[in-house]
């Protein structure tokens, strides 16, 4: 029987957020897929403060992920409003479509 | 409990309350300009405490306060409430007389002020957001306009992926070092005999996102399209305030609680310097639109910023207290010009629509030719004495490479500058701007007078940032 160690935590924390820079880039469809990935990356992070606060049997850890859970929401509402004005003045949320400012 | 340490931050918070609940009480009036007369009223009120404020820690060690704090944070509430004046009459000329704006930018500055008092990585967290969040609502703040919407969608997408980058640099911190406050993280890494890879690949993290907060090579990416999009007066403000946040933020964390770790992050600075003074040089040359090439001109002037942090020490940490404080000067009164150019109430953007300002508009173009000769580094202009502040520490202790592109790229960049120069005086003139707005004029006269005479009295500014400096090496 395996036991679930610290390194464990940061495997999985390291994987989701690699994910979420990924999905940031690699993705062409949609700019709801990007605020995804963008929450994504915060949650493998606080997956790690929590994995590293029980480690070190300190409280920080676990009171900075919860200022982080905070911080994401608020967030999220900033970025779905500048999607749904973005949607308004141009009928589209295609990533692609994304390029009216270059040079 | 000395909570009281925090009276500016606090004062200012509360104010911002007041006025948004001010701003929405009346219901068939425009609000707007006593809302943005509040918001001066409280910046100037906030200066004044910090300047009585006292010195030491608060709330557990997460909030600090110095003579380098104090500095930063005037030079950030001058940049903002210059900022702010800038965009009274703009916002009522193109229809966005919102009471939001000042509101905005009120919390924006309150976030500068918690990321330069931070003393603890999550007070840098929490004051970066408090910056950022305020940030991506004024970039897409002309919200009819599709360039603006796509300035605030690329803005937000890109800076939520730099705190993901802070956020994940500083889970590392916290696990391999055991702590986020810096002072203890200082004596932490300090008794280390090797340090961990974990805290060295924290800390690249945090340095990156900090990086692209202040639009440093090679995450500067967003920053044309930004400075484009964005309303003019929004422009202004992003050039000038949020860098001083910034840098105060990377200065505070790389000498004190990363400061034996200089060895790791000094190649990634020197490398981050040398890329944004080359690019921001030779990127501008092209540009038709002013915008644009005003978004590399502060991409090359980070570049030297960076010099200074890199070469370290005394003097090349008051090298960057100097040229942070009279580039926000030179930034904010360029861009004064450029919210002044619009031609029937339309806002025009291009190089070419400078034409003839010599003859149009005299004093408006002495004034741009002020602010640009001082760009380019022309002597006796206050632009002058900054990069001498930073190109001497950088010589005197041997880093030849740095020294040397700087003053290559401050040649190519000079290029743009006098182009600027040439086109108001010596090509055909187009037709004249709106008459100029008197916030314009004000910020215009301030900042031209502090470039031009700045040579008169450097001693007082000296003075100043040596004292700053002298709180976190001394």
């Amino acid at each position: 029987m395996l036991a679930v160690g610290l390194a464990h935590y940061l495997t999985v924390g390291a994987i989701l957020s690699v994910l979420g820079v990924f999905g940031i880039f690699m993705n062409r469809k949609n700019v709801i897929v990007i605020l995804m990935s963008i929450e994504l990356i915060l949650l493998s992070v606080n997956l790690n403060l929590v994995a590293f606060s029980a480690q070190l049997g300190d409280l920080a850890g676990q009171v900075f992920a919860m200022f982080i859970l905070t911080v994401a929401a608020a967030e999220a509402a900033i970025g779905l409003a500048i999607v749904v004005i973005y949607f308004r003045n141009r009928g589209t949320i295609e990533v692609e479509d994304v390029s009216t400012l270059k040079g | 409990m000395n909570w009281t340490l925090a009276l500016p931050e606090i004062v200012l918070a509360v104010a911002g309350l007041v006025i948004l609940v001010a701003g929405v009480i009346p219901k068939d009036r425009d609000t707007t300009f006593p809302c943005a007369m509040g918001v001066l009223g409280a910046f100037l009120v906030t200066a004044v405490l910090v300047i009585a404020q006292g010195e030491g820690t608060a709330f557990g060690g997460q909030y600090v306060a110095d003579d380098f704090s104090a500095f930063m944070k005037l030079l950030a509430l001058a940049g903002a409430a210059l900022g702010l004046l800038l965009a009274l009459d703009w916002n009522a000329s193109q229809g966005l007389s919102r009471f939001e704006y000042p509101v905005l930018v009120l919390f924006a500055t309150l976030g500068m002020m918690v990321m330069i008092s931070a003393n603890d990585l999550m007070s840098l967290y929490l004051g970066l957001e408090l910056l950022s969040l305020p940030l991506y609502v004024l970039a897409g703040f002309d919200r009819d306009n599709p360039r603006s919407a796509e300035a605030g969608l690329k803005y937000f997408v890109l800076g939520a992926l730099s705190s993901g980058m802070l956020l994940y640099g500083a889970s590392l911190v916290y696990g391999f070092a055991g702590t986020t406050n810096f002072d203890r993280l200082a004596d932490a890494l300090s008794a280390q005999s090797g340090v961990s890879a974990g805290v060295v690949v924290g800390v690249v993290f945090i340095i990156a996102a900090l990086a692209f907060k202040i639009a440093a090579v090679p995450f500067h990416m967003w920053t044309p399209d930004v400075y484009e999009g964005a309303p003019t007066p929004v422009t202004a403000f992003f050039a000038a305030a949020p860098k001083v946040a910034g840098i105060a933020l990377l200065v505070r964390a790389l000498s004190g609680p990363f400061g034996d770790l200089a060895q790791q992050w000094q190649q990634v600075i020197v490398l981050a310097s040398l890329g944004s003074m080359l690019l921001g040089a030779f990127a501008a040359i092209g540009q038709a639109n002013i915008k644009r090439l005003m978004a590399y001109s502060s991409i090359n002037n980070v570049g030297f910023i960076l010099m200074g942090l890199a070469v370290g020490g005394e003097s090349g940490l008051r090298g960057v207290l100097l040229y942070t404080a009279i580039y926000v000067a030179m930034t904010l009164g360029s861009f004064a010009v450029l919210v002044a150019m619009r031609r029937g109430g339309r806002a025009v953007e291009r190089v070419d629509d400078l034409a003839g300002l010599g003859r149009t508009d005299p004093g408006m173009a002495l004034a741009m030719a002020i602010f640009m000769f001082s760009l380019a580094g022309i002597p006796p202009l206050a632009g002058f004495f900054a990069k001498l502040y930073v190109l001497l520490p950088a010589v005197e202790q041997g880093f030849w490479l740095l020294a040397t592109v700087g003053v290559l790229a401050s040649v190519v960049a000079a290029y743009y500058y006098l182009r600027i120069i040439k086109v108001m005086y010596f090509d055909d003139a187009a037709p004249a701007f709106d008459a100029r707005p008197a916030g314009v004029s004000v910020v215009l006269a301030a900042t031209a007078l502090f470039t031009t005479f700045f040579f008169l009295f450097p001693g007082a500014m000296l003075a100043a940032a040596r004292q700053a400096v002298a709180a976190l090496v001394g």
